[in-house]
């Protein structure tokens, strides 16, 4: 397991979402109202939409370009539409955001 | 190890056909299929509905990528098949890609028809089959002219309103006295064809197509009476082949169609052919509904099952807007046939019931046809109708001496009975989805069932279904609620927040008993901006409840990158800005610069990162955001007016550029466009947008409520005023009203439908002081609104937005 720090909670919007560049893709991580942190790909299953780009309402971002639905917590596809986004582990400690980047990796190769 | 089936065509058919397969015995079998569109499988009976502009090609796709992917077919897309190797049982395509197969299925649709006369193959004369022609069809249109259509049948006139929905004059050349006489007796098709003539669709009966004209391109036709017709297009819509070339070739038995026996199985029994290629007890059949019954034997018996075919009765359905016409079954007259007609014309409807021996054996409806599926049944199911004869043309309601609740009626249907043809979907498939699932709404419904999913003719019956289910639980006739967040309808929670003086989303949410805790992405943008507009100078706007597009000032696009457009007042623009602008593409490579409908220049392909960088450029030589990307104020496009043009009456230039500078940076609920023309030759096209201004000697026509999206619509004409000073009055008070009572995403025109078109002029143009009282308020909020939001994310606010939280690379990460 690697953590990698990437930031603070406070770097992120509440309700809101900023991004992690890395070598296999971008990441989108997640704030919602109760200052949960959600990580995964940015990207929707349905057609690649930028998720982070979407509206994070309770525990669910909406896609910006054809309104799916996405669980942030499990990255499955809500409601009737199906699909699924590989979430990565994501902790918080004391405020500092730390993501685990390995899982990513392995996913890649 | 799985069996190898292969399948040849991927139409509507053998998608089903897998769909049930995959379901009775998921990885029985690999599957390969050849296909020669280069594409997947799509809703082929919603092409009229992408030919009008009312859908799109992805809105009638059956099965993307990502289904082929999850049930490991491997589709080959653009494969033409060009020989069956039977005893090798390995089919090739003409591309050489083969395949080998344990099983094979031949399912290869038909070929339309091409009448050979003389010009039948200039360039412009179009077949009526696949996305293809309907890709040539719209791209003829755009040039406007005249089109042709051969055949007066379902295919012929549904692309003959399709064209004229595109703009186009179109003739029908049928030869028949009557259209559509395969499914419509004449009184039908009588008020048929007065219905489509009303809608401009001129139609020529009893006419014979002797040539069609032209040298180089289709410039006309000819009939046998020596009449011509010009035309830029020719649609040849009479009739299909079912497509057998290859099933000859390979040897099999082949009719008129492929021949099959009851387990769709040809003469080779490694062999089966499926849909409209196949021929099963003498019958080719050429829609749907049949196709997916013999679809769901045929998945049996590849599962292993032993399931039977024995034939279809068929009905049919006209698809288009605004048009109600059912047909099923024979109804010609024969000595031995009673027939029931109801007629009322005031009403425009017509009902037509053909009895033999008691039973149903044809039905024509047009007008009502809410009992379509239920005379539909009776026949099908060959039922004794002499009990409710007297009552039977009244349809279902009526039976039972009084008139019936329609619920009971509809709970009168049988499990089996289909509700929705397009999709082949019945009672018992829906009524049980909507329990096992839990259901509540219509959208739902349609998700998990597809029951009026397509052309949604059978909407109410399926409506009746859910309230049949649920019970209480689902009213339809209640207000619509904002989202699933909240019971309370738009117009309520509007009236409530000023009511309650409520001035945050938060106190929107506890106040009114939200069930979600914050909300969904549909109420969310929708509080915002009735508190921006209720609240202008107390209310914070909430950004992380806007969609994209207006949280970044710039338009998103499908690959994640944005497009940007600067305001262009009134469309007027100069060396110095389009300079400005060429450096900007230069600088950022901009990959793409194209003028828009509203005379602007968008740039677009900008990635989200540069998009600050790119505002401060354009800042520098005096631009600021065009909101494109706004639910409010977009472009007011005018023509030179006056000052140039020798037709001009007033500066419509100036007055459009004096509105846009007034009204620029409000929010309105929907998208606003403007536009002022000269003249009433109306080069700025102001009778099609939100608001527009013809300029006359006299003064200044105001319209609005006009549309040219979705729907097309011409506007209506609010008023006359005198002045310039009048007329900005005016369209600001009118925005403003629109802005107090719109419920947001709904367009001007939808709003003024809704409260009255009389109400508003009573308002705007004959109550003074009410005037006044929205031209106040829109000015007062303009002080919160007219703030760049370009120059303000130059300067740095929200920075967030536009930078990741961190860049890593792996090799740090590991450390
Ligand atoms: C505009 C339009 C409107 C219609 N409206 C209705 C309606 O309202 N109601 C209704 O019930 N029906 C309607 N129909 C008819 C309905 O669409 C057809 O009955 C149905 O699609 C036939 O399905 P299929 O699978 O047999 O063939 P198709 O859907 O035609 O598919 C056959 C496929 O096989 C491919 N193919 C052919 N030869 C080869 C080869 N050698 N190798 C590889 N691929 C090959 C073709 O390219 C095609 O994609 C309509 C049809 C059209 C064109």
């Amino acid at each position: 397991m690697t953590w990698v720090t990437i930031g603070r909670l406070e770097d992120i919007p509440v309700r809101g979402a900023r991004c992690v560049n890395t070598p296999e893709g971008r990441i989108a991580v997640f704030r919602t109202a109760d200052n949960e942190v959600f990580a995964m790909e940015d990207s929707c299953p349905h057609k690649r939409g930028p998720l982070s780009q979407g509206i994070v309402h309770g525990k669910s971002v909406t896609c910006p370009l054809h309104n799916w639905v996405i669980s942030l917590e499990s990255g499955a596809a809500q409601g009737a539409d199906s699909g699924q986004v590989r979430t990565i582990s994501v902790r918080n400690d004391n405020g500092t955001l730390l993501l685990e980047l390995t899982e990513l990796r392995v996913a890649a190769e | 190890m799985s069996e190898k089936l292969v399948i040849i065509g991927n139409g509507m058919a053998p998608g089903r056909m897998l769909e049930e397969l995959f379901e009775k015995a998921p990885g029985a079998y690999d599957v390969t299929i050849f296909n020669a569109e280069p594409r997947v499988n799509y809703d082929r009976i919603m092409l009229s509905p992408v030919l009008s502009g009312e859908k799109s090609y992805e809105d009638i796709v059956i099965h993307d990528d990502a289904w082929y992917a999850k049930n490991g077919v491997t589709l080959l897309k653009g494969a033409r098949v060009t020989e069956i190797d039977r005893e090798r049982r390995i089919v090739t395509a003409a591309d050489g890609r083969t395949a080998s197969y344990d099983k094979l299925v031949i399912a290869t649709g038909s070929t339309p028809i091409i009448i050979p006369v003389p010009g039948h193959q200039l360039p412009g004369v179009l077949a009526y089959r696949d996305l293809d022609d309907v890709d040539r069809m719209l791209e003829i249109a755009r040039g406007g002219g005249r089109a042709i259509v051969i055949g007066g049948g379902l295919l012929g006139l549904e692309a003959a309103y399709g064209l004229k929905r595109q703009g186009m004059e179109v003739t029908v050349i049928h030869l028949m006295p009557t259209i559509m006489e395969r499914q419509l007796d004449p009184p039908a098709a009588y008020m048929l064809k007065k219905a489509l003539g009303d809608r401009g669709i001129d139609i020529i009966t009893k006419a014979n197509t002797k040539a069609i004209l032209g040298t180089d391109k289709v410039e006309g036709i000819e009939l046998d009476d020596g009449r011509i017709i010009p035309g830029d297009m020719v649609v040849m819509a009479v009739g299909i082949r079912p497509n057998t070339t290859l099933a000859h070739a390979a040897g099999l038995e082949v009719n008129r169609g492929i021949v099959v026996n009851d387990g769709m199985q040809t003469s080779d029994p490694q062999i089966y052919a499926l849909g409209e290629c196949a021929e099963h007890r003498g019958v080719c059949y050429g829609l749907v509904a049949p196709l997916y019954e013999s679809a769901r034997a045929l998945a049996d018996r590849l599962a292993g099952g032993s399931a039977e075919y024995l034939g279809s009765v068929t009905n049919t359905k006209l698809k288009v807007t605004g048009i109600n016409l059912f047909s099923a079954g024979d109804f010609a007259e024969a000595p031995d046939r009673e027939e029931i007609v109801l007629r009322d014309a005031s009403a425009g409807v017509y009902k037509r019931l053909v009895l033999k021996d008691n039973r149903i054996v044809g039905t024509v409806l047009y007008g009502d046809t809410a009992d379509g599926s239920w005379f539909f049944d009776l026949m099908k199911k060959g039922s004794d109708v002499s009990a409710m004869r007297d009552t039977l043309i009244f349809g279902q309601s009526f039976q039972g001496g009084a008139p019936l609740d329609p619920m009971a009626a509809v709970a009168a249907l049988p499990d089996d009975a289909e509700i929705c043809g397009c999709n082949g979907v019945c009672k018992g498939k829906i009524t049980s989805t909507i329990s096992g699932k839990g259901l509540t709404t219509l959208d739902e419904v349609r998700a998990h069932t597809k029951a009026s999913a397509s052309c949604g003719n059978c909407t109410g019956l399926v409506e009746q279904l859910m309230k049949l289910t649920l019970g209480d639980r689902y009213n339809p006739a209640a207000v619509t609620p904002m989202c699933g967040c909240t019971d309370l309808g738009h117009d309520d929670v509007r009236r409530l927040i000023l009511a309650k003086g409520l001035k945050t989303i938060p106190a929107v949410m506890q106040e009114l008993e939200w069930k979600t805790s914050c909300g969904c992405a549909k109420c969310r943008p929708a509080l915002n901006y009735y508190l921006v507009c209720d609240w202008p100078d107390e209310y914070a706007d909430d950004y992380q409840s806007r969609f994209i597009n207006e949280r970044v000032h710039a338009n998103i696009q499908k690959d994640g990158t944005y497009s940007v457009v600067p305001r262009m007042w009134g469309g007027v623009t100069s060396a110095a800005e389009l300079r400005a602008i060429a450096d900007v593409v230069d600088k950022f490579q901009v990959p793409m610069v194209k003028v828009t409908g509203g005379q602007r220049i968008d740039l677009l392909g900008i990635q989200k990162e540069d998009l600050p960088a790119v505002w401060a450029d354009l800042g520098k030589a005096g631009f600021v955001s065009g909101q494109a990307y706004a639910k409010g104020l977009r472009t007011v496009k005018t023509c030179v007016g006056s000052e140039w043009c020798r037709f001009g009456t007033q500066d419509s230039t100036g007055l459009g550029i004096r509105l846009e500078k007034f009204m620029w940076g409000s929010w309105t609920p929907a998208k606003l466009k403007l536009a002022v023309s000269g003249c009433p030759r109306n080069c700025a096209e102001a009778t099609c947008k939100d608001i527009g201004v013809i300029c006359v000697d006299s003064g200044f026509e105001i319209h609005f409520a006009g549309a040219a999206g979705l729907e097309i619509k011409g506007t209506e004409v609010l008023g006359m005023v005198k002045t310039e000073d009048e007329a900005l009055e005016h369209i600001v008070a009118l925005t403003q009203m629109y802005r107090e009572q719109g419920r947001y995403l709904e367009r001007i025109y939808k709003w003024a439908k809704r409260v009255g078109l009389d109400e508003i002029r009573r308002q705007i143009m004959d109550d003074a002081e009410k005037r006044k009282g929205y031209f106040d308020r829109f000015v007062f909020s303009q002080k919160f609104a007219q703030v760049d939001p370009w120059s303000e994310r130059v300067s740095g606010k929200d920075k967030h937005e536009f930078k990741p939280l961190v860049v890593t690379g792996f090799s740090e990460a590991a450390e």
